[in-house]
């Protein structure tokens, strides 16, 4: 197979052979001219095919190395797809440590179907599995704590109880892990974040390994209808081109920031893997938090993550609200925790304003 | 079988819609694409780079071509950007003659920019054939017309101009932008140049700029490929689509817009506050009869002129309907003030003694309900 960075620059091109256009044409058209009575083109309403939908499809799903991809209007309609596959009475065990909008909708799976999250960190994950669990769902690095879970390790564990392994590849994409390669069933993306990775688009990507999978991801696909428009899939196309270069820099960035915020006297702990481009710290008050945000003039004060641009999420009030309090302070997301999505900055820059944001210059 | 307008315009000039073999899409796809994979060293395929040919544009090309009964279309990035490629068919010693009553942004192109390459123009009143026959001079290439003119909506005999420009050995060249190809056809009247500003009915949301020009000869289409192709003032991809569709619903917008462009003519031009009303529907307009002879609809623009005893100001602030804004052809009424707007370009002498005075009005009727319509120029009207 080719280098990661040759497919990504790539998508697309190749694909009309009548023009020979480098780029793919975006096709808006909804429906499809039947050649003749009971025969198709392969196209016949946008919801069920569309030739640019499929082009970043077929791309996701060569770079994770799966079976096929399924591209949804949101990293929520992706996990709902997923989530679809599962029955009334069925559990699924979860890593603690997830974004706050996925709690929020297996909530509401519970509640409204009885499909039931069980929650446990990995070292206890097999003694919560029983003859009703169906599968596993992880995030790692996990979400905002950034730590990394064994996914062999979780592969194994699901392998030996007949469970579905699904994991959220977001915050490392592809181009830093491939989870079908180490024994998963099916990734997730948000490809907002760093697929995407111009903060222009609303993305979600799901790949499925194997044909039993695919088939019943692509019946649900097309009966729930949460699928990419032609334009978003052209806009999550053209910033998928530059992803290994993104996420490079950022990862450049985001280990030399760690560093520095570790020497920082404001600063009390770091969070940091060691790749990709984000990072969790606290700072030693919870009361630096709203200066420390007010100050900063570089990076922006939002949610989300994996932008060219540097965002700092506060995890306690945006991303993570969802989760109760109790709950939140037991998991270690804590009021004195900052989330920070690297971008493509100059490294000073980024620096110098968080020293100044700190009140550092004097410091 | 020929097809009328109607059915073309809903198809997107295409038979049964765009169909492409591989897809069946009914909408042409977007080439966002501006290069193009070549197969062999020696033979390039129909497409190398965006600027000189892309399939979407190819689409709207033809549709215009088509509606036009010419036998090529060009899209450019804006009304102004056709209009000047096609001037620029021109060379230096060249002369035009063009109609003083011009929309302003062609009158600054003429006025300021084709001199500048030694290009002489003359205005004439392009209702007065002597004028016109006395203006023309042996280095004259072109007579320009628009018809209705703007904003007054004065009428030019296009048969009558084209007849003496051939005398001459001229071109002429027409802005059909006010009756768009359904409702006038220049080309079978022996015009050489159709120019549109697309970004008015043809488009007709008020969501994109664009131009286009359409010919049915040879040699002037070879020459606009040409300017088109050298100057690059394109139109791009993603504009030639949302175009492409905004053209689908032309022909019901127009009927719309141009039934209670009616009806507010005959109530303008029955209300006490109301001097004069500019409208080709009117049987006093000058040169309506003309106009019925080379045009099916009196269109969806009017104009009228406030009495003096009505405060222009207030007349603005009080309406709630339509929008006082630039430009027309649009699904919302648009209400203009060409002083300041169309003609601003134009000096203020230039301007009175075309008669565009500051009690002027445009009317650029949308699909609004007509009653509403009506009634919102009612209250606005009243003291």
């Amino acid at each position: 197979m080719k280098h990661m960075e040759t497919t990504l620059a790539q998508i697309g091109n190749r694909k009309d052979a009548h023009t020979g256009a480098v780029e793919a044409p975006v096709y808006f058209s909804t429906a499809y001219q039947h050649p003749s009575l009971g025969s198709s083109t392969g196209y016949d309403y946008t919801r069920t095919a569309n030739p640019t939908r499929e082009i970043v499809e077929e791309a996701i799903a060569t770079l994770e190395h799966g079976t096929k991809g399924f591209a949804c209007s949101s990293g929520m309609a992706a996990i709902q797809l997923v989530f679809s596959l599962f029955r009334q009475g069925d559990e699924i065990v979860i890593t603690e440590d997830i974004y706050g909008g996925s709690y929020r909708l297996f909530q509401h799976f519970y509640e409204s179907y009885n499909i039931k999250p069980v929650y446990a960190v990995p070292e206890q994950m097999e003694q919560h599995i029983n003859e009703n669990t169906k599968a596993i769902f992880i995030e790692t690095p996990t979400n905002p704590l950034l730590l990394e879970i064994d996914i062999a390790q979780v592969a194994a564990l699901a392998k030996k109880h007949g469970l579905l392994l699904i994991v959220d590849n977001t915050f490392y994409t592809p181009y830093l892990q491939q989870p079908l390669t180490e024994g998963a069933d099916i990734v997730i993306h948000s490809a907002t974040k760093y697929l995407g990775g111009h903060n222009d688009v609303l993305a979600g990507l799901v790949v499925a390994k194997g044909d039993e999978l695919s088939e019943r991801l692509t019946h649900l696909h097309n009966a729930m209808g949460a699928v990419l428009s032609p334009m978003d899939t052209m806009l999550l196309i053209r910033g998928m081109k530059t992803l290994s270069l993104r996420l490079e820099k950022q990862q450049e960035n985001a280990q030399q920031l760690a560093t520095f915020l570790e020497q920082l006297p404001q600063v009390e702990k770091v969070l940091y893997p060691g790749k990709g481009g984000m990072i969790s710290f606290c700072v030693t008050d919870s009361a630096l938090v709203a200066p420390f945000l007010a100050q900063l003039n570089v990076i922006s004060f939002a949610e989300s993550l994996g932008g060219v641009e540097s965002f700092i999420t506060y995890p306690t009030t945006q991303t993570h609200a969802d989760i109760p309090e109790e709950e939140r302070e037991r998991r270690g997301i804590s009021d004195k925790l900052l989330r920070f999505s690297v971008g493509v900055e100059h490294i000073e820059d980024l620096k110098h304003d968080i020293k100044q944001a700190l009140g550092g210059e004097q410091a | 079988m020929t097809r009328s307008n109607e059915t073309t315009l809903a198809h997107g000039g295409n038979h049964q819609g765009y169909t492409e073999k591989h897809t069946g899409a009914v909408n042409p796809p977007i080439y966002v694409s501006s290069t193009y994979h070549q197969q062999q060293l020696n033979q390039f395929g129909d497409y190398d780079y965006s600027r000189s040919g892309n399939p979407t544009r190819d689409q709207l090309e033809a549709a215009i071509a088509k509606l036009e009964n010419g036998i090529a279309g060009f899209a450019f990035s804006s009304g102004m950007a056709a209009i000047s490629s096609a001037l620029l068919l021109l060379k230096s010693g060249d002369h035009i003659v063009i109609t003083k009553d011009v929309y302003g942004g062609t009158f600054r192109f003429v006025t300021q920019l084709l001199t500048q390459f030694s290009i002489e123009h003359t205005f004439v009143d392009m209702t007065q054939q002597e004028e016109i026959e006395k203006a023309i001079q042996p280095n004259t290439k072109v007579i320009y017309m628009e018809t209705p003119a703007n904003p007054l909506l004065q009428i030019t005999d296009i048969e009558q101009v084209v007849q003496l420009a051939k005398e001459h050995g001229c071109l002429t060249f027409l802005d059909n932008t006010f009756m768009t190809p359904l409702h006038q056809q220049p080309l079978d009247l022996g015009v050489d140049i159709v120019l549109h500003s697309a970004t008015k009915f043809l488009s007709g949301h008020s969501d994109i700029v664009a131009g286009l020009a359409v010919t049915k000869k040879e040699d002037l289409a070879t020459k606009l490929k040409f300017v088109q192709n050298t100057y690059g003032a394109i139109l791009g991809a993603k504009d030639c689509y949302q175009l492409l569709q905004g053209m689908k619903t032309l022909e019901p917008r127009f009927s719309k817009s141009a039934a209670t462009a009616e009806q507010l003519a005959a109530f303008f031009d029955s209300h006490d506050q109301i001097e004069q009303v500019y409208y080709p529907g009117l049987a006093s307009h000058p040169g309506a009869e003309i106009h019925a002879k080379q045009s099916t609809s009196s269109g969806a623009v009017l104009s009228f002129k406030l009495k003096e005893t009505v405060d222009a100001k207030q007349f603005v602030e009080k309406l709630s309907i339509p929008v006082f804004a630039v430009s027309l052809g649009a699904v919302e009424s648009i209400l203009s003030h060409p002083a300041t707007m169309s003609h601003a370009a134009m000096p203020s002498t230039e301007r009175e003694a075309r008669g565009i005075s500051d009690r002027l009005f445009r009317l650029s009727v949308g699909i609004e309900n007509e009653e509403d319509l009506l009634q919102d120029f009612q209250q606005a009207l009243s003291k």
